[in-house]
C-alpha cells in the first residue's frame, strides 16, 4: 500500500494501470455534490413527440411526402381563388387545348381549365380523406378502447359485431347508404367510414387489452383514477404511435376509394370535379389526348404515395422498439 | 399503540378462474385461501413466501385491484369490500400500494410532475396552485430534485423511479401502504437506500406497511411482525424475532435453514398437479395440510385435516405437529 502511494507521488500516470481495489483510500478525492448529477446534465429532456419528430425528419422519403402534401393543400386552397377560371366555366374555343401559360395543364373537351379542376378535385379528395380518417380515429379509438378496457363478455359481443361489419364489402355499404341518403359525397364519406373504422378499433382494443395489465394502469386504479381517465390518459396515450400511423394510412385509402367510386360514377354530381370523374371524362379521349388522363391520375398516385411515405415514416418514428 | 388494528383481513379468499375454454373442466387457482391477519397503525408486517404463493394476490386484493372471492377487509372496523363510488375513493386515499417493477409502474408518457400530481388532482387535495409546491416538497422528501419535475420516467434509474412511485403514493397522505417487493427489481446497492427511505417516511408519517418480499432476512430487518405464506395459506405469524429465531412451522424452518427447501421445482410441479387434479373447486378443497408433500414432519393426520392457525404464546402457526 505505502509504496503504491509513493510510486503515485513519483509518477501519477503509473496509477492508471492499477485496478480500483488496489488504489489506496488516500488517493480518492471526494466529489462535490454537483458532480453527482452530471448524468442528468448530459441529456436534454425530450418529449415523446419531439423525439419522434427528430427521427421522422431523418427519413428523406417521408419528409418529401410531407412537403408534397403540404404544397398540395396550399395549392388546393389558393389556386381556385387566384385563377380566372372556374371548375365549370366552359370555353368552346379552347377545347382540348394542350398545356400553355394560360392553361398549364391544358383544357378538357368542354374547354374547362384542367389545373383548376384538379385543384377542386384535390379539395374533394383531401377533405374526404382527412374527414374519413378523423371519424375513423374517433370512432375506432373510443369503440376499441372501451372494448379492450371492459373486456370479458361485453368485449366478446362487441368485437363479433365488428367482425360482421368487416365481412361486408365496402361497395355494398355504398349502395345501401346511397339508397337511404342519396348519391352524394356524404354517402361516400359515410360508406368509407363504416367500413374502415373496424381496423382501428381492433388495433386499439388489442393494445388496450395488454396495456391495462401493466402496473402503471393498476397504479392509476389504486390512486383512484376514474375509468375514463385510466382509459384515455393512461392507456390510449400509450398506443398513440399505432393510432397515428393507422390514421395517416387511412387517408390514402379513403382518397382512393372516393376516386374509384367517382370513376364509376358514384359520388359528386356533374359538373363538380373530382380526380375520379376527371379520369373518367378523359377515358374516351385517351387515344388522342392522353395528357388529360395523366393529370388526375398523377394527382391520385402522388398523393397516395406521399401519404404512404408519411405513414411509414411515422410508424418508424413512433415505434419505441426502433429507438 | 392504538386499541384496534388499522386493517383487519378476515378469512380472505381470492380465487382465479383459469378455465381456458367453455368445454374444459373448471380450473381454479386459489391464490389466497382463507387468510386472516391484522395490521396495526404504524407497524410493518413483513410477508414472505416463495414465488407464486399468493403474496401479491393478497396485497392486490387488499387494495381491491382483485375482487375477493370471500371474506372481509375491515379498515378501522368498516368493511370495505363492498365500497363503491365516493366511499371507494375515500378508501383509496388511505390505502395505497407500491409496485414491484419500477420500469412498468410509471406511465411513460407523463412527466414526473404530472405523475406525482395526479393523485392530488383526482382527490382534489389542496388548491390547484398549491399542488405544484407539494410536488416539489414530495420530490425533496424522497430524495429527488425539484428540476426533475419536467422529466420523463425513462430518464431515471430503477431506484429513482421507485422514489417517484413512493412520492406518488405519499401525495395522498395514506395511512397504510402495501409494498409489493419494492426493492427486488433494484440493484443491491440501491436496495438499502429505498428501504431507508421507506423507514424514514414511516417514522415521520406513522404509516403502516405490509411489506412483501421473499427474502426473510431482509424482511426481519425492517418488520415488527412477519407472516409466512405457503400456497395461498398463512402458515405462521409472529413478531420478527419469534419467527426468525424460533420458527415453529416446518416450512418457515426450511426457509430459514441454510439448506434450500427440498426441490422447489418439484414443489411447483406438485402445485400444478394440484390444479389439474380432481375438481379443486372452492366447494371441494383438497383435504389436509398444503405443505404435507414436502414436509419432513408429516404424519398421517396431516393428510386428513387442514391445520388451523392457532396461537402459541402470541405466535401463530398452522401445523398439527407443533406442541403448544
Ligand atoms: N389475474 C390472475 N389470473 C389468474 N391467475 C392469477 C392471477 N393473478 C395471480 N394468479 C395466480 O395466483 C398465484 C399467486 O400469484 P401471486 O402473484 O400472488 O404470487 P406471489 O406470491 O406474489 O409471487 P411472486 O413472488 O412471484 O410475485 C399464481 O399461481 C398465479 O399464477
Ligand atoms: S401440519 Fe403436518 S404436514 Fe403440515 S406442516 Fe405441520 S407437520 Fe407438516
Ligand atoms: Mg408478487
Amino acid at each position: 500500500m505505502e509504496d503504491i502511494y509513493r510510486k503515485y507521488l513519483a509518477d501519477p500516470g503509473a496509477l492508471q494501470t492499477l485496478r480500483a481495489s488496489e488504489i489506496p483510500d488516500q488517493l480518492f478525492e471526494k466529489l462535490d455534490d454537483s458532480e453527482k448529477d452530471s448524468e442528468f446534465v448530459a441529456m436534454a429532456s425530450k418529449t415523446y413527440f419531439q423525439d419522434a419528430w427528430c427521427r421522422f425528419r431523418r427519413n428523406r422519403m417521408a419528409l418529401i411526402g410531407l412537403i408534397f402534401i403540404a404544397l398540395m393543400i396550399l395549392a388546393a386552397i389558393v389556386i381556385p381563388v387566384l385563377s380566372p377560371y372556374t371548375y365549370d366555366g366552359q370555353d368552346m374555343l379552347m377545347r382540348n387545348a394542350p398545356s400553355s401559360w394560360a392553361h398549364p395543364f391544358g383544357t378538357d373537351k368542354f374547354g374547362r381549365d384542367i389545373l383548376v379542376r384538379c385543384m377542386y378535385g384535390a379539395r374533394i379528395s383531401l377533405s374526404v380523406g382527412f374527414a374519413a380518417a378523423l371519424l375513423n380515429l374517433v370512432i375506432g379509438v373510443v369503440y376499441g378502447g372501451i372494448c379492450g378496457f371492459i373486456g370479458g363478455r361485453f368485449d366478446l359481443v362487441l368485437m363479433r359485431i365488428v367482425d360482421i361489419l368487416y365481412s361486408v364489402p365496402t361497395l355494398l355499404y355504398v349502395i345501401l347508404i346511397m339508397l337511404v341518403f342519396g348519391a352524394n359525397i356524404f354517402s361516400v364519406l359515410l360508406a368509407i367510414c363504416v367500413s374502415s373504422w373496424v381496423g382501428m378499433a381492433r388495433q386499439v382494443r388489442a393494445q388496450v387489452l395488454s396495456l391495462k395489465e401493466q402496473e402503471f394502469a393498476q397504479a392509476a386504479y389504486v390512486i383512484g383514477a376514474s375509468k375514463p381517465r385510466i382509459l384515455f390518459k393512461h392507456l390510449v396515450v400509450n398506443c398513440m404511435g399505432p393510432i397515428i400511423v393507422n390514421t395517416t394510412l387511412m387517408v390514402p385509402d379513403a382518397i382512393f376509394t372516393e376516386a374509384f367510386l367517382a370513376f364509376v360514377g358514384i359520388g359528386i354530381s356533374i359538373p363538380m370535379a373530382s380526380w375520379g370523374t376527371m379520369a373518367n371524362d378523359a377515358r374516351s379521349l385517351l387515344m388522342s389526348y392522353p395528357m388529360q388522363m395523366v393529370w388526375p391520375v398523377a394527382a391520385i398516385c402522388l398523393t397516395m404515395l406521399s401519404l404512404h411515405f408519411i405513414g411509414d415514416g411515422l410508424s418508424e418514428a413512433l415505434d419505441p422498439r426502433k429507438r | 399503540m392504538a386499541d384496534r388494528p388499522y386493517i383487519s383481513v378476515q378469512h380472505l379468499k381470492t380465487y382465479f378462474d383459469v378455465t381456458r375454454s367453455l368445454f374444459e373442466k373448471r380450473q381454479i387457482v386459489k391464490a389466497v385461501d382463507d387468510v386472516s391477519l391484522d395490521i396495526w397503525p404504524g407497524e410493518t408486517l413483513g410477508l414472505v413466501g416463495e414465488s407464486g404463493c399468493g403474496k401479491s394476490s393478497l396485497g392486490r386484493t387488499i387494495v381491491m385491484i382483485n375482487k375477493p372471492t370471500a371474506g372481509r377487509i375491515l379498515v378501522q372496523g368498516e368493511d370495505v369490500t363492498a365500497l363503491r363510488g365516493e366511499a371507494l375513493k375515500r378508501f383509496r386515499r388511505d390505502v395505497q400500494m407500491i409496485f414491484q417493477d419500477p420500469y412498468a409502474s410509471l406511465n411513460p408518457r407523463m412527466t414526473v410532475g404530472e405523475i406525482i400530481r395526479e393523485p392530488m388532482d383526482i382527490h382534489r387535495i389542496s388548491e390547484p396552485e398549491a399542488r405544484d409546491a407539494r410536488v416539489v416538497e414530495l420530490l425533496r422528501i424522497v430524495g429527488l430534485k425539484p428540476d426533475h419535475i419536467r422529466r420523463y420516467p425513462h430518464e431515471f434509474s430503477g431506484g429513482q423511479r421507485q422514489r417517484i412511485s413512493i412520492a406518488r403514493t405519499l401525495a395522498l397522505n395514506p395511512r397504510f401502504i402495501i409494498c409489493d417487493e419494492p426493492i427486488s427489481a433494484l440493484d443491491v446497492s440501491i436496495q438499502a437506500q429505498i428501504i431507508n427511505l421507506l423507514k424514514n417516511v414511516q417514522r415521520e408519517m406513522g404509516i403502516a406497511y405490509l411489506f412483501i418480499a421473499h427474502d426473510i432476512g431482509m424482511v426481519k430487518h425492517i418488520s415488527d411482525r412477519i407472516g409466512v405464506m405457503y400456497l395461498g395459506h398463512l402458515v405462521e405469524l409472529g413478531t420478527s424475532d419469534d419467527v426468525y429465531f424460533k420458527p415453529l412451522h416446518p416450512y418457515t424452518r426450511a426457509l430459514l435453514s441454510a439448506i434450500p427447501i427440498p426441490d422447489p421445482v418439484a414443489g411447483k410441479a406438485r402445485r400444478r398437479m394440484m390444479l389439474e387434479g380432481e375438481l379443486p373447486t372452492p366447494l371441494n378443497p383438497p383435504p389436509g395440510c398444503p405443505f404435507r408433500q414436502r414436509c419432513p414432519q408429516a404424519s398421517p393426520r396431516c393428510g386428513e385435516t387442514m391445520p388451523e392457525l392457532r396461537e402459541i404464546g402470541g405466535h401463530w402457526v398452522a401445523c398439527h405437529n407443533v406442541e403448544g
